[in-house]
């Protein structure tokens, strides 16, 4: 078994691939063989430490697993994985960085490797490896991990958020289809309140939703907080145009939006109050997964977020990019892995466990079986490739990451939507907040 | 052989001056000082020292994971122009204020009402007790619920009885909001009030109410010039506690509403923890939260002079 040669590990691979799923035993066949033939060989008794974000879907954190396990076998490295909330991953590894202990690998949110560049290793030669093994990488995944020519980290997958729907009210509201452009978005809303089947989108302090959401306008717009020098540009036109829209949305929303949390529209959708908002797929995985909430699956269909007047797609998905510190003494153990999760073997599984949760950022995986296993999984497959970075058309980096974290943008909005301040107001506050992280 | 043993003896134990030193070891004044050392240790270790740290990051850029540079007051004079924090301090007061007063007036009167005499007391006192004893993230997230923009329980009653036609924005209008986390403040804060409040109350001698009676006292004379009197000292040590809790709350009002809608339930604490925290700026958040310790001094003072001085301990016409 050991003197495989090349061809017949390929051949192998293939004929397994074909047959399913790799699981138990064929995995760890096709990990051996991976670990023969790959550029980077994992040092003896390497020994790594990873991070990761604490999972949504089981399967997801099952097909992870697995594949942590195979690279033990197969490596001899010895791996020790944990996990933390979304919310404590960035200061865990930003005090990693300084102190130089704690993890090699970290997998986190938005911008991370952006935030220490000089404390970690280069990964040009494993994002060109997998970058030409599979169809290249999509814009904004690159532009989140790259600082000029350099790969700071390799941006595993995107998680999607999208227009999640009842087909029977928006077809009730007037619409056979999901509109594709702003006036139509805010008809639907007007139509959709009218027939009292509101739609709702969160205006509190929910991370992942109202930035999304929020940003989605600003950008559709054409506003943007900081423009490609990292100059502050929110005072503008665009931005008041972007206000008095969300304004116009808003009014038609069910009400209580201003407090809304991440969790808030999940929990209104499923209860049957709501019918159109936007998420992550976890909204109709979970009533797929109710028996007692079959008819509403079936009436829930996604769409793409609609095309702002700019006329290009304006979204704000969130990337999760890993990184590897300088500081690890099996540099070869960690870049081996990281290319190994991303190999078409692991990752296809990786993504099916994940149900949609996960996004691919490299082109070839368009046509993994995830996306056709349901057809409504299909449109959160495009979410690498239509969102922009999550600072818009500035530098990635800490500055624009401490923007989002500390609600600058969807403050604005909430002001002025709820009539606390006018566009003016709403507006002078935020500049002021950007110029002093953008000082 | 004599001689030698002598002189070695000699050399070993020179005679000398007792030095500062020997004398601190043994003087009794100072033994006050040697057993008091752990304890100061202890107290410098976990709050004079963190507490300086924090003074100092305020005065320094410091984000998480990299100490920052000594930026002198430039967190302060932005922090003076910024209208969010003024909203904190000012939600801050208002908060403290309004839930400490009302604390103090029911937790007065359930502890005038559980000082009767009335059947199962022992039980009824420790039920007072519950809101006390869960913990807070618990009582928090129900009454983020019972709060909820679309389950509120309230909501769904008001509406059943043909009340109201749509749901109460309870966490969703600023007015409601701020009352909502004030009421859920009150609900956890009375017993604390209460229940020491009937402690206090069982130290007033019965004698005196006898007397008063024989006086001809009403029941009203007998609480103005008896118990009120007699119950100040304790009344000043737990409304300072409980000024000092609610001013630095934090979990009810994060489990609750993040500080929304739109910043109106921002409190110092919880700016200051998104600030520091969430968006990783560790010196504005330092300078945010050093910036209650004003408030929080004024307030112990308030009490620390008012028992110094013996018409709070005696009664007012004790001068």
């Amino acid at each position: 078994m050991n003197d495989l040669t090349r061809r017949s590990i390929i051949q192998g691979g293939t004929a397994l691939t074909a047959a399913g799923a790799l699981t138990g035993p064929a995995l760890l066949d096709f990990a051996k063989a991976w670990a023969q033939s790959s550029p980077w060989k994992a040092e003896k008794g390497a020994k790594l430490t990873v991070m990761r974000w604490k999972r949504f879907v089981p399967a997801e954190d099952d097909a992870f697993n697995a594949m942590v396990a195979a690279f033990k076998a197969a490596t001899g490295t010895d791996m020790n994985v944990f996990s933390e909330s979304f919310e404590d991953v960035q200061p865990k590894a930003s005090v990693a960085a300084n102190t130089g202990q704690g993890m090699d690998l970290a997998w986190g949110l938005h911008t991370l490797p952006q935030l220490f560049p000089t404390k970690v290793i280069e990964l040009n030669d494993v994002a060109d490896y997998l970058g030409k093994k599979y169809g290249g990488w999509t814009a904004a995944a690159e532009a989140t991990c790259k600082q000029g020519n350099k790969w700071l980290g390799i941006p595993v997958a995107t998680i999607g958020g999208y227009m999640t729907y009842r087909k029977s009210a928006v077809d009730k509201a007037g619409f056979s289809k999901f509109p594709t452009d702003f006036p139509g978005f805010l008809e639907m809303c007007k139509g959709m309140k009218k027939n009292n089947t509101p739609a709702g989108f969160a205006l509190g302090h929910a991370s992942g939703d109202a930035n999304a959401w929020l940003h989605w306008i600003l950008w559709g717009h054409g506003g943007y907080t900081v423009d490609k020098d990292d100059k502050v540009i929110i005072n503008s036109p665009e931005t008041v145009k972007a206000l008095e829209y969300a304004k116009a949305c808003s009014d038609n929303f069910i009400s209580g939006v201003a407090s809304w949390n991440d969790s808030s529209n999940n929990k209104a959708f499923l209860a049957g109050d709501l019918y159109c908002t936007s998420n992550g797929i976890s909204i109709y995985i979970a009533a797929k997964d109710d028996p007692a909430k079959k008819d509403m699956a079936e009436d829930i269909y996604h769409a793409l977020w609609p095309v702002g007047p700019v006329g290009h797609p304006t979204e704000l998905q969130l990337c999760v990019p890993i990184l590897a510190f300088k500081f690890t003494k099996y540099p070869n153990a960690a870049k081996a892995f990281i290319a190994f999760m991303l190999e078409k073997e692991n990752f296809d599984k990786w993504l099916s466990g994940a149900r949609g949760y996960l996004t691919h950022t490299l082109k070839a995986y368009d046509k993994s079986p995830i996306w056709t296993a349901d057809p409504k999984n299909e449109v959160f497959s495009h979410a690498s490739e239509r969102a922009l970075p999550a600072s818009g058309i500035g530098h990635p980096g800490e500055k624009a990451a401490t923007a989002i974290a500390d609600f600058l943008v969807v403050d604005m909005f909430a002001n002025y939507c709820t009539g606390r301040e006018d566009a003016k107001g709403a507006i002078s506050i935020t500049e002021r907040q950007l110029k002093r992280i953008y000082r | 052989m004599a001689d030698i043993a002598l002189d070695s003896r000699a050399a070993r134990r020179p005679v000398r001056d007792a030095s500062a030193w020997d004398r601190l070891k043994v003087n009794r004044d100072w033994l006050a000082v040697w057993f008091m050392l752990p304890a100061m240790a202890f107290l410098i270790l976990f709050l004079a020292y963190p507490l300086g740290l924090g003074i100092w990051i305020s005065f320094t850029d410091a984000k998480i994971g990299r100490p920052g540079e000594y930026i002198g007051f430039e967190n302060y004079e932005w922090l003076w122009e910024d209208s969010i924090f003024w909203l904190s301090v000012f939600n801050t007061l208002l908060y403290t204020f309004v839930a400490s007063a009302i604390k103090f007036a029911v937790g007065l009167y359930l502890a005038l009402l559980l000082n009767e005499n009335m059947p199962f007391k022992a039980i009824l006192r420790a039920l007072v007790l519950i809101p006390f004893i869960v913990p807070t993230v618990l009582s928090a997230l129900a009454f983020w619920w019972i709060f909820d923009a679309q389950f509120s329980i309230i909501s769904w009653s008001l509406r059943h009885l043909d009340l109201i036609t749509e749901n109460i924005n309870f966490l969703g209008d600023v007015n409601w909001a701020r009352g909502c986390v004030i009421f859920a403040n009150i609900w956890r804060g009375v017993p604390f009030v209460a229940i020491t409040l009937l402690a206090g109350l069982q130290t007033v001698q019965p004698s005196l109410y006898e007397a008063a009676t024989i006086d001809g006292a009403t029941k009203w004379q007998m609480f103005r010039h008896i118990t009120y009197p007699l119950l100040t000292p304790i009344i000043a040590v737990v409304m300072t506690f409980s000024v000092l809790f609610t001013f630095t709350d934090f979990q009810l009002i994060w489990a609750m509403t993040r500080g929304g809608p739109v910043n109106a339930t921002h409190l110092m604490a919880t700016l200051s923890y998104q600030r520091a925290i969430i968006a990783g700026q560790l010196g504005e958040g330092a300078a945010i939260s050093s910036a209650m310790i004003p408030f929080l001094l004024a307030a112990i003072m308030v009490s620390w002079f008012g028992l110094q001085r013996r018409k709070w301990q005696h009664g007012e016409a004790n001068d």
